[in-house]
């Protein structure tokens, strides 16, 4: 399966660990993504003040990839949504397609509706399928509990991604963690959002929210948490110490892109899955299961362990 | 007993707010609304900080109480989650109906200046955050390709309009 891959403006400037991950993840499920340099911001942080322009951007990275005759596949969240929101709205509305299309033509450009957006872990789930992630298995991440944080627009709207998981009951990262042999947890708040698109407008608003959750995680006893948007890794992450500070509270939570997750359990070194970029430190729980740059007397350590049965999968109810 | 009674006044209002906002894009289903509170128990936001509650803001709109609803700055409390819109017993585009009027108090320039930052940026370099030459030798240093430090043909299209 081949992709347009789009990584928005975050990713490269704050979490290439998350674009690390997720090419070296891919590699191993047989996923290709082919690099469009012209794609630009989504559209998303114009939603708000210009639905126009927002219109516009998206058409315009859209259009490039509709002269690849590729699908597009997002890595961030909120580039999901707002891609996969204009691609309909300028696929349903004539108008605002004729208007949009008027001024791509000033750079040689149309949106002519051929393509679709998919978020990388929906078409890990979806259309890969656990199976195909557990056959990837080298090191089973076996006794980790891990609070999977699915976010907003991962989900929603839900009727623009066909509704391939359930926004009020959603289960396709549990169920990836479990295919990659970890425990998933279960917390309160588990749907709540970030705050990060608050973040602009009202910090304390924003920081309360993420502190919220946080708070959730910590008391259902997971040892890190897990999610698929760089927004949210702003949050739990990078802020996770400032918020630490300001309400005087210690998490010590390692935060992981799943696609880090995933590539751990595949036997990618953590080099390579740029564990050494996330703000809260993983070495410690890292070490536990050991990766490909490891050293033999850790392997064997680790053997000894991988033949003890983990604890039972610990059913996933809200 | 004396019994306390919030008023609403309606001395200010612009009763023809509602059909503004029916009007612009997004906000096409104000009307649904029977004012149940789905949207306000939903919220996430509204847990944190009270100053946002979604069925007051319908329910001012309705009223026609524009000013205070365009420029309380409250609207820009809300977070896009879409716990609202995925819930609405009525099928009504909630979080659409806040872009709507997030629109509409930027159009008459009650906007947070973070967001007005956001937008000025991507309209300088196509991008919220540009790459640079030494993001470059990082992301080459990592495996990953260079990107392009900014992407013209964005800023040409965005400052034509």
């Amino acid at each position: 399966m081949k992709f347009a891959l789009f990584l928005g403006c975050t990713i490269p400037a704050r979490s290439r660990q998350y674009e690390m991950s997720a090419r070296k993840v891919a590699e191993k499920l047989g996923l290709v993504f082919e690099d469009v340099p012209g794609f630009g911001c989504c559209g998303f942080p114009l939603k708000s003040v210009d639905p126009e322009k927002t219109a516009l951007l998206a058409a315009w990275s859209l259009s490039l990839a509709e002269e690849k005759g590729l699908p597009v596949m997002t890595l961030c969240s909120a580039c999901s949504s707002n891609l996969a929101e204009e691609n309909h709205r300028l696929k349903h509305d004539e108008k605002l397609r004729r208007r949009i299309n008027e001024k791509l033509a000033r750079v040689g450009k149309e949106f002519r509706g051929t393509t679709e957006v998919k978020h990388i872990l929906r078409v890990i789930h979806q259309d890969l399928g656990l199976a195909k992630i557990s056959e990837t298995v080298k090191n089973p991440l076996t006794g980790l509990k891990v609070a999977s944080h699915y976010g907003c627009h991962y989900l929603k709207p839900s009727e623009l991604y066909d509704k391939f998981d359930d926004p009020e009951n959603p289960r396709s990262l549990d169920q990836i963690v479990a295919a990659i042999g970890g425990t998933p947890v279960s917390y309160d708040r588990l749907k709540q959002c970030c705050g990060g698109a608050v973040l602009v407008s009202d910090e304390a608003t924003a920081l309360g929210l993420t502190k919220d959750k946080l708070d959730a995680v910590k008391a259902s006893g997971a040892e890190a948490m897990t999610l698929v948007c760089p927004f949210c890794n702003v949050m739990y992450d990078n802020n996770q110490k400032s918020i630490e500070t300001r309400f005087a509270i210690e998490y010590g939570l390692p935060v992981f892109y799943m696609t880090q997750l995933m590539g751990l359990a595949m036997g990618i070194s953590s080099k390579d899955l740029g564990m050494n970029l996330n703000s809260v430190k993983t070495k410690e729980l890292i070490a536990r299961f050991a990766g490909e740059d490891e050293d033999d007397e850790k392997k064997e350590k680790k053997k000894v362990k991988k033949e003890k049965p983990g604890p039972p999968l610990q059913p996933v109810v809200e | 007993m004396e019994q306390k009674i919030e008023t609403v006044d309606l001395a200010g209002s612009d009763f023809n707010f509602a059909n503004e906002v029916a009007q612009t894009e997004g906000g096409q289903q104000i009307s649904r609304c029977f004012s149940c509170g789905t949207c306000s128990a939903s919220c996430p936001v509204r847990r944190i900080n009270d100053k946002y509650n979604p069925r007051r803001i319908i329910r001012q709109v309705l009223l026609g109480l524009k000013e205070e609803v365009l420029k309380s700055g409250f609207v820009w409390l809300c977070s896009a989650c879409y716990s609202c819109q995925e819930r609405c017993p009525q099928g009504g585009r909630i979080t659409d109906i806040m872009t709507a009027l997030k629109n509409m108090a930027a159009a008459s320039n009650c906007v947070p200046d973070g967001v007005l930052a956001q937008a000025d940026l991507i309209k300088k370099q196509g991008k919220v955050y540009a790459i640079d030459e030494f993001d470059n030798k990082k992301r080459v240093k990592a495996g990953l390709p260079p990107l392009p430090e900014e992407i013209n043909e964005i800023a040409q299209l965005l400052s034509a309009l």
